[in-house]
């Protein structure tokens, strides 16, 4: 499978979802640091990857999936829910990549530049979760391909 | 008046890159690869460099310590939110929405047991 790029998708978002997700995500960065300020950042650090925005995301994956089986005169509700859970299978892998967005980001900061510091995080964050996105790819490949074979006696 | 400049400021600037992470999950597929970009470090990008003007750069690297904890929450609360929708396929914000007790009681344990 090869990850594929679909414009078109943006047509199927709607103004109002784009203001629900400005604002969720807006006021989950004026909220983190509200709480960084009246509990101190040991507890603030831990919002920075609270999944404020993830409940909109996730219903909003299964209102268009179910638009567009609907579409196609089925009920998709089904097919709907099973994209969500794929679409959190893929936030679980990108966690991981989070914690290493953490990890490089507070060990970088305080030895170099702060650009350089978020730049490598971001990096960082990218390339792990991608590797573990394709890392499990290629088990799953593997896996599949070696229940079609036939046993060797 | 200027703590209400920084509010609104930090709430534009964070609606703006948590939105163009979720535009880029709309537009990629397949769903579990565009899933990866719901746990971007959107929050993060957005308050890092802010926190560093208003707190300096030690205060910011204690958050992102706590941002490692705060992830490892995160892995719990999609791993549980994949299993039942996969399981039980319920209504999703439901799901969503109700399991996220599971990420705050994960990170106050991680907070507790190990920050502290």
């Amino acid at each position: 499978m090869v990850v594929k790029f679909e414009l078109s998708a943006l047509k199927r978002t709607k103004w109002y979802e784009v203001l629900l997700r400005i604002l969720f995500g807006g006021v989950a960065t004026v909220a983190t640091g509200m709480i960084a300020k009246s509990f101190g950042p040991i507890v603030g650090g831990l919002f920075l990857a609270f999944p404020a925005i993830f409940p909109a995301s996730a219903t909003l994956v299964e209102k268009h999936e179910k638009e567009k089986k609907q579409r196609a005169g089925m009920n998709g509700l089904a097919r709907a829910r099973s994209a969500v859970a794929l679409e959190a299978r893929g936030a679980a892998m990108g966690s991981i990549g989070l914690a290493v967005f953490a990890l490089v980001a507070w060990k970088l900061l305080p030895r170099g530049p702060t650009w350089a510091a978020v730049a490598a995080a971001g990096l960082s964050w990218l390339t792990i979760s991608i590797s573990i996105w394709q890392i499990r790819r290629l088990i799953r490949g593997h896996q599949s391909s070696w229940s079609r074979s036939p046993r060797s006696s | 008046m200027e703590g209400l400049k920084e509010i609104l400021f930090r709430f534009l600037v964070g609606g703006l890159v948590v939105s163009i992470f979720s535009a880029l999950g709309d537009v990629l597929k397949p769903k579990s690869f565009a899933g990866l970009f719901g746990a971007a470090p959107s929050v993060a990008l957005a308050t890092l460099s802010l926190t560093i003007a208003s707190n300096g750069i030690a205060y910011a690297a204690v958050e992102a310590r706590s941002m490692v904890g705060g992830a490892v929450a995160l892995l719990a609360y999609t791993f549980l939110v994949t299993w039942v929708m996969f399981r039980y396929t319920p209504s999703t914000l439901l799901v969503a929405a109700g399991l996220l007790s599971t990420w705050l009681a994960t990170a106050l344990g991680i907070w507790f047991f190990l920050l502290k």
